[in-house]
């Protein structure tokens, strides 16, 4: 599989009508509090992500990088602070702009076929007809599920159907792609062939933002870094300078495996 | 013993026979419990749907009063749909007392709730699975619902299954608004109630048999279609 988007590296998503849409990038949080029943799980986050590099988060379990993505995406609210996307705040838990998508760590697919669950998609982004069935087909191609469109979404294996999730999201074209810790359930094989779709992505000018626990795949994937510890941002910066010279104590315990809390 | 035996015996030939006035009280009571259902259905399904997923005041007291009226006794729905219906009533003008309309409306007051009250369970258990997705594809509450719908189509299949069986077995009410009228407004129930009283124990086997049989037939056919859809879609 060597997956192939049509769109050039460089460019910008184009609308139906084919004209290029400005970027909704830099998204900013300033200084964003997020509390469950008083718990206080992001704490006074500000960080700020620019259109290009691939950004991986990372930090240890329960430091808030997967709350950080869904404040992102607007899946839920900050208690305090503000999300804008290019200097837009988002006033609502699901109504933020949906020039991006997400995939999420166990996929949810439709109790559907494999291409029903990206027709579906595309439904709620009012892409119809020739077009989406162009684009549906364009999306299963590139993640190697050509042959698989008429099989039960369920009855997939859990590689596949994590690719199916990432050629959902393939098919709405989305300026920015969140990824929730897209491989931790998946074999190095499966891993690979997700790692290969995101680099597509990446290359058809695709902001990705991911999350991992895989130092690995972190080394692999990523151009800049977000060292987040206990709801609070705590380095950020190029990838190589994060994993040569961590600046921080915590990032420096973190890549050297000690255990932080 | 005897007597028993030679009902049986004479209910199978009916059976067999195909008794036109047997089949025509068949015919009948399925016509007025698939309208009852298929309309429940209709208003049922997105109703409960909605319930689920929709958070308004009063949200949990309808939810109990949805649970609660599963249990609605026919004779009392009968009661009120008569009086509803009857020609002093508010909907007297409609005429439709005595005909099977009538007893449709009963049954349709009947099994609503029951596909209402099972609709809101099995969406409430989908949308806590599907929530977070289909928000983060740009999906509305409201355009959630045909999405759930759809993806519970084959749970939502008992709960209708579960309407049928309570309206082709009621009694209660399609006497009170059918009248048990001959040739008009008799349905299986109506007449094995009749029938019995009157002795004629051979017509009322047959329609007990044809009655037993036909519950068994759809929730066969039921189980089938549930395990081959979680068989193909998980």
């Amino acid at each position: 599989m060597s997956p192939q988007h049509p769109a050039s590296p460089t460019a910008r998503p184009a609308t139906r009508d084919g004209a290029y849409e400005a970027s909704i990038l830099p998204l900013e949080m300033r200084e964003v509090v997020y509390e469950v029943a008083g718990a206080r799980l992001i704490d006074g986050l500000s960080l700020r992500i620019e259109q290009g590099p691939r950004t991986l988060i990372l930090g240890p379990n329960g430091a808030g990088k997967s709350l950080l993505l869904r404040l992102a995406h607007g899946l839920i609210r900050p208690t305090r602070g503000e999300v804008l996307w290019r200097n837009r705040k988002i006033t609502g838990a699901g109504r933020g702009p949906r020039r991006q998508a997400m995939v999420f760590q166990k996929p949810v697919l439709l109790r559907r076929s494999v291409q029903a669950n990206l027709d579906h998609a595309l439904a709620l982004h009012r892409v119809d007809g020739d077009q989406r069935r162009a684009r549906r087909d364009e999306a299963l191609e590139a993640t190697g599920l050509a042959g698989r469109a008429r099989q039960a979404a369920r009855s997939l294996s859990g590689g596949e159907q994590q690719r199916l999730a990432l050629a959902r999201a393939w098919a709405l074209k989305p300026q920015v792609l969140f990824l929730d810790e897209p491989t931790s359930a998946l074999d190095p094989a499966s891993t690979r062939a997700v790692e290969e779709i995101v680099e597509a992505l990446h290359g058809a000018g695709t902001k990705i933002v991911m999350t991992t626990h895989d130092l690995g795949q972190a080394r692999r994937l990523a151009d800049e870094v977000l060292f987040i510890n206990r709801g609070r941002l705590v380095e950020q910066g190029p990838a190589d300078r994060f994993f040569e010279q961590p600046q921080s104590r915590e990032a420096q315990a973190y890549l050297s495996g000690e255990l932080l809390w | 013993m005897n007597d028993l035996i030679q009902s049986v015996g004479e209910a199978l030939r009916l059976l067999t026979s195909l008794d036109p006035d047997l089949l025509e009280i068949v015919g009948l009571s399925l016509r007025v419990s698939l309208s009852a259902v298929a309309l429940a259905a209709l208003i049922g399904l997105p109703l409960g749907a909605a319930i689920a997923l929709f958070r308004f005041p009063g949200r949990q007291a309808l939810v109990v009063l949805l649970n609660a009226l599963m249990g609605l006794p026919p004779v009392v729905v009968g009661l009120v749909v008569y009086l509803m219906l009857s020609r002093s009533g508010p909907l007297g003008v409609l005429g439709l007392l005595f005909t099977p309309g009538a007893m449709i409306a009963a049954q349709v007051i009947l099994v609503l709730p029951i596909v209402a009250a099972l609709t809101r369970q099995a969406m409430e258990d989908l949308w806590s699975e599907y929530e977070e997705q289909l928000r983060s594809l740009g999906s509305t509450t409201a355009r959630a619902i045909p999405t759930l719908l759809w993806d519970g189509r084959f749970t939502l299949l008992t709960g209708i299954l579960a309407g049928f069986g309570r309206a082709s077995a009621e009694v209660g009410a399609v006497m009170i608004v059918g009248g048990n009228i001959d040739h008009v407004t008799r349905v299986m129930t109506t007449a094995i109630a009749l029938e019995t009283s009157k002795g004629d124990l051979p017509l009322a086997l047959g329609l007990g048999i044809v009655l037993l049989t036909l519950t068994i037939l759809v929730n066969g056919t039921a189980e089938l279609v549930r395990r081959w859809s979680k068989d193909w879609a998980g």
